[in-house]
């Protein structure tokens, strides 16, 4: 183990490359989740559809998701999307869209159905049309229930975008394991890359409490 | 003197929930005005014949007719058609995430596409009606049970429905507030609204019913007057339930 000293003074040093690998570990996360939730929102939609063609296709896509590795789904997205001319950035970032809508989806698809049926009726029943009270009443109410899973569904995205590294995405990981070994130093960076990541997680569970907490104002 | 408008008309409905018979070739008729009661043993089928009339559920059989026009369930807009029915329900059903104005607020701007200082007015003012003026700001999670059902009756009024059903509305509710929502209802009532009411309150059928429906696995068994249907039933079941229930 490294000195707390040499820990400390080798993390200010290492900080502008760290900090560029954290600007790219938070846009992959950023925009894969942003993507990640308009792909969960549909695969619930085909779920809780009752049209049996549909809700086989969502199934297969969670089936798929979740019986394989995510770091073969990335090498998948990377070699597939390379013919395209997609760099890594858009294949790693895919690629994780694509694994955390499915558990997404589930989610989504849970908190929808836990809503009260009484809502849809009482909308129904205001001369609202199904999609509109979906929309105004039931999705409002299973969103602010999402949230708490959601946010666990963030933090493991967050971490994950560390897979990003065997595409050869200079992000946090990719920094920690590259100045480790020329430095022949690797413990020192993967304790300070740890570090990096647990402000991350933290800053993520904030900013999730807080929403939840303005989002409480009707309980 | 003249004929008072007929707001509802059904002729033989038949519902079935699988192999389930649930209504029997219910025939009822709702004129203007008129408070019509349903009271009945739990599962007779009263909840059932309500949600028909506003087509949360779809009849299999029989005919429904709505101020005077026929309603087809797969040609006809039905959104349109409950926009002329309020509903008021057992539960509640308020929008917990929305608040009372909100609430009452919300068909008018999104069905109605009412301007938003047109819809707030008159919710203010419905909400003054239902005694809740003071509640506006607050959500449904702060209310008692009465409250929210007075609530839950102005957001169906913010529609201006020509026939409000109620499905037992105060059967959730403790009894000491009991009587602020039969009292609106009552209210509503003097005022000429045509209504539909399951309700084991027979002190308000008595009061404020022009007529009562008696029904028991899934037909309307006996109706009348409510004076004459309490006082001199002709059924032995009417007898029994009646006996029941007193
Ligand atoms: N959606 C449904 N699916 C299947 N059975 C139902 C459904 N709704 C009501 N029923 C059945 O229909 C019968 C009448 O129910 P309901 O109309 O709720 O009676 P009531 O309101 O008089 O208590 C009951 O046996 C009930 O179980
Ligand atoms: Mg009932």
């Amino acid at each position: 183990m490294p000195s707390f000293s040499h820990f400390f003074e080798t993390f200010i040093d290492s900080y502008p490359v760290f900090f560029k690998g954290m600007l790219l570990t938070l846009q992959v996360t950023a925009v894969s989740i942003l993507i990640a939730i308009f792909i969960g929102l549909f695969f619930a939609f085909l779920k809780i559809s009752k049209i049996k063609v549909l809700e086989a296709i969502a199934n297969v896509y969670i089936y798929i998701v979740r019986g394989t590795p995510l770091i073969v789904q990335i090498f998948i997205f990377y070699f597939g999307l390379s013919e395209y001319n997609i760099s890594g950035f858009w294949s790693a970032t895919l690629a994780l869209a694509f694994h955390n809508g499915a558990y997404i989806a589930e989610i989504f698809r849970g908190t929808i159905q836990s809503i009260d049926k009484g809502q849809m009726e009482a909308g129904r029943s205001l001369g609202m049309t199904n999609a509109l009270t979906m929309r105004r009443i039931i999705l409002p109410q299973a969103f602010r229930r999402a949230l708490p899973p959601l946010g666990n569904q963030f933090i493991i995205g967050l971490k994950d975008s560390s897979l990003a590294a065997f595409i050869g995405m200079y992000e946090l990981f990719n920094v920690a394991t590259t100045a480790g070994s020329n430095n022949f130093d690797s413990m020192t960076y993967l304790l300070i890359v740890a570090v990096y990541y647990l402000i991350l997680v933290f800053l993520l569970t904030t900013i999730v409490s807080l929403m939840e907490k303005k989002l409480s104002a009707s309980d | 003197m003249s004929e008072k408008r007929e707001m509802i008309k059904i002729e033989k409905l038949n519902k079935s929930f699988g192999d389930l018979h649930v209504l029997k070739d219910i025939d009822m008729e709702v004129k203007e005005n008129d408070v019509v009661v349903l009271i009945g043993a739990s599962g007779s089928g009263k909840s059932t014949l309500l949600r028909c009339l506003n087509f949360l559920e779809i009849k299999n059989g029989g005919k429904i007719i709505v101020e005077g026009k026929e309603i087809d369930p797969k040609k006809d807009n039905l959104n349109k058609v409950r926009e002329q029915i309020g509903m008021v329900f057992q539960h509640f059903n308020l929008f917990p995430h929305k608040t009372v104005l909100q609430n009452v607020m919300e068909a008018p701007l999104v069905v109605k596409r009412k301007n938003r200082s047109q819809a707030e007015k008159e919710g203010k003012e419905l909400l003054e009606k239902v005694g809740l003026a003071e509640k506006a700001d607050v959500y449904p999670s702060k209310l008692s049970g009465g409250q929210k059902q007075r609530v839950a009756i102005a957001r169906a009024l913010a529609m201006k429905p020509d026939i409000m059903l109620f499905d037992e509305p105060t059967s959730a509710l403790d009894p000491e507030l009991v009587g602020e929502v039969l009292s609106t209802m009552k209210q509503l009532a003097r005022e000429g609204m045509t209504m539909v009411v399951v309700t084991h309150e027979m002190g308000f059928a008595r009061e404020v019913g022009d007529w009562v429906f008696y029904m028991h696995d899934g037909r309307i068994v006996e109706r009348g007057e409510p004076q004459e249907l309490f006082n001199n039933p002709k059924e032995q079941r009417t007898k029994d339930f009646l006996s029941s229930i007193l």
